[in-house]
């Protein structure tokens, strides 16, 4: 190699590196620190992107999503991601943020849903950039940084949501009989290394739903709310969950009125 | 085309401390399509430059076990406030993207 790496004047240099190597219980530590660093968080490269393209006219109707209503008005996106889920009288379900964009990409834009579904999430094991939806919903999540979890429960639609999403949790279904209960309704619970959220524990399941979307490492995307569920039901070994269908909006909402309070730090990092 | 950049550089005591996030896809040419069989080729970042108001004061050879959307963090002695970073990276086929911040 004709030049390694030259450095004048300096202290330390930094590389993120394809595999964390052998780690003791001190590097683990070292490693959750580099993981926390904003500005480390490749978590905003695609806040960025999304920016982009929510401001960009595209679409059969060549328009924005800027007039897009997540709840708090058209075109009003600051705290709106920590108000949802919510029922929305124009669709009359109660909608997450990632089935809200499915809507406003519909209505606004004049995309055929049927055909975003197809395609919702990047796959990492063809080393894939992240997709529209991603993108999107990791900026306008962002837009809520900083302020508590605070999701309504006022209308009929949304307390039945919430507690259809609990019974859901506690459902066990599929070959192996799991439910999503059976990994994450006790404390200390892990699956080989990574431990696992108790979704009835208040600290836990802040930092789980505070850091959602997140950049995960390993698949060198941003991820959503509506991917963890689809990969946790394919955890349970059952068919894909459909995304944006009301059993996830159902499941979501009950997750995030656990973690009612709960201030957001986004994006977030995980492995 | 290379999607943009994002740095960050801020002064602690006589230190500035550069915190560089690229986009880039990082193939190591060792990943096989799931589809077709092959190999993938190596498409990565090989030289990444850096200078405070014109100077270089990093020069790096990046390889294929750096991470997808790299990070790069580094601290230089000497520079103040207001002075311009500039970090420039090349990839093995010949792409290129340049970016720079103030140091705040
Ligand atoms: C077989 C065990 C298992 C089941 C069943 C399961 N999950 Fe998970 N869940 C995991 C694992 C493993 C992770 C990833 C942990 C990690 O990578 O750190 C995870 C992660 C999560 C997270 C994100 C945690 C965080 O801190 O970011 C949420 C939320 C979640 N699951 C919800 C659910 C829901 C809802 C269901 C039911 C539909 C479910 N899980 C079913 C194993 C399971």
């Amino acid at each position: 190699m004709k030049r390694n790496l030259t450095v004048t004047g300096m202290a330390a240099v930094v590389l993120s590196l394809a595999a964390p190597l052998a780690m003791g219980e001190v590097s683990v530590e070292e490693y959750r620190a580099m993981l926390a660093d904003k500005d480390a968080n490749p978590g905003f490269l695609v806040i960025d992107q999304g920016e982009v393209l929510f401001k960009t006219k595209r679409g059969p109707k060549n328009a924005t999503l800027e007039k897009c209503d997540f709840g708090l008005g058209a075109g009003k996106l600051k705290g709106a991601y920590a108000q949802m889920p919510r029922y929305f009288k124009d669709t009359k379900r109660v909608q997450d943020l990632e089935s809200r964009l499915l809507t406003c990409m519909t209505t606004l834009q004049g995309f055929d849903a049927s055909e975003i579904k197809k395609k919702t999430f990047a796959d990492q094991r063809y080393n894939e950039t992240n997709t529209d939806i991603e993108m999107l919903a990791a900026y306008v999540a962002y837009q809520s940084n900083g302020m508590k979890i605070n999701p309504p429960l006022k209308h009929p639609a949304e307390k039945e949501a919430l507690k259809v999403g609990e019974a859901y949790f506690w459902n066990r279904q599929g070959p192996m009989d799991f439910s999503c209960a059976t990994c994450h309704a006790e404390d200390g619970k892990r699956v080989r290394l990574q431990s696992l959220v108790n979704v009835y524990n208040k600290n836990d399941v802040q930092a789980t739903m505070t850091t959602w979307p997140t950049y995960r490492v390993s698949h060198g995307v941003a991820r959503n709310m509506q991917h963890r569920m689809w990969d946790c039901h394919w955890q349970m070994r059952t068919p894909d969950i459909e995304f944006g269908s009301p059993a996830t909006t159902a499941l979501i909402s009950f997750l995030t009125h656990q973690a009612k309070g709960g201030t957001y730090d986004l994006p977030g990092m995980k492995r | 085309m290379a999607e943009p950049m994002r740095i960050r550089a801020t002064m602690a005591g006589d230190v500035a401390d550069v915190k560089v996030l690229m986009n880039h896809p990082m193939e190591t040419g060792l990943r096989k399509d799931a589809k077709t069989g092959q190999l993938v080729p190596a498409h990565f970042i090989q030289e990444v430059t850096a200078t405070v108001n014109g100077a270089t004061v990093l020069a790096a050879d990046l390889g294929t076990g750096v991470s997808k959307n790299p990070y790069l963090g580094f601290k230089v002695k000497g520079p103040k406030k207001g002075d311009k970073v500039v970090v420039n990276w090349a990839d093995n086929k010949g792409d290129k993207n340049t970016a720079e911040a103030i140091i705040g």
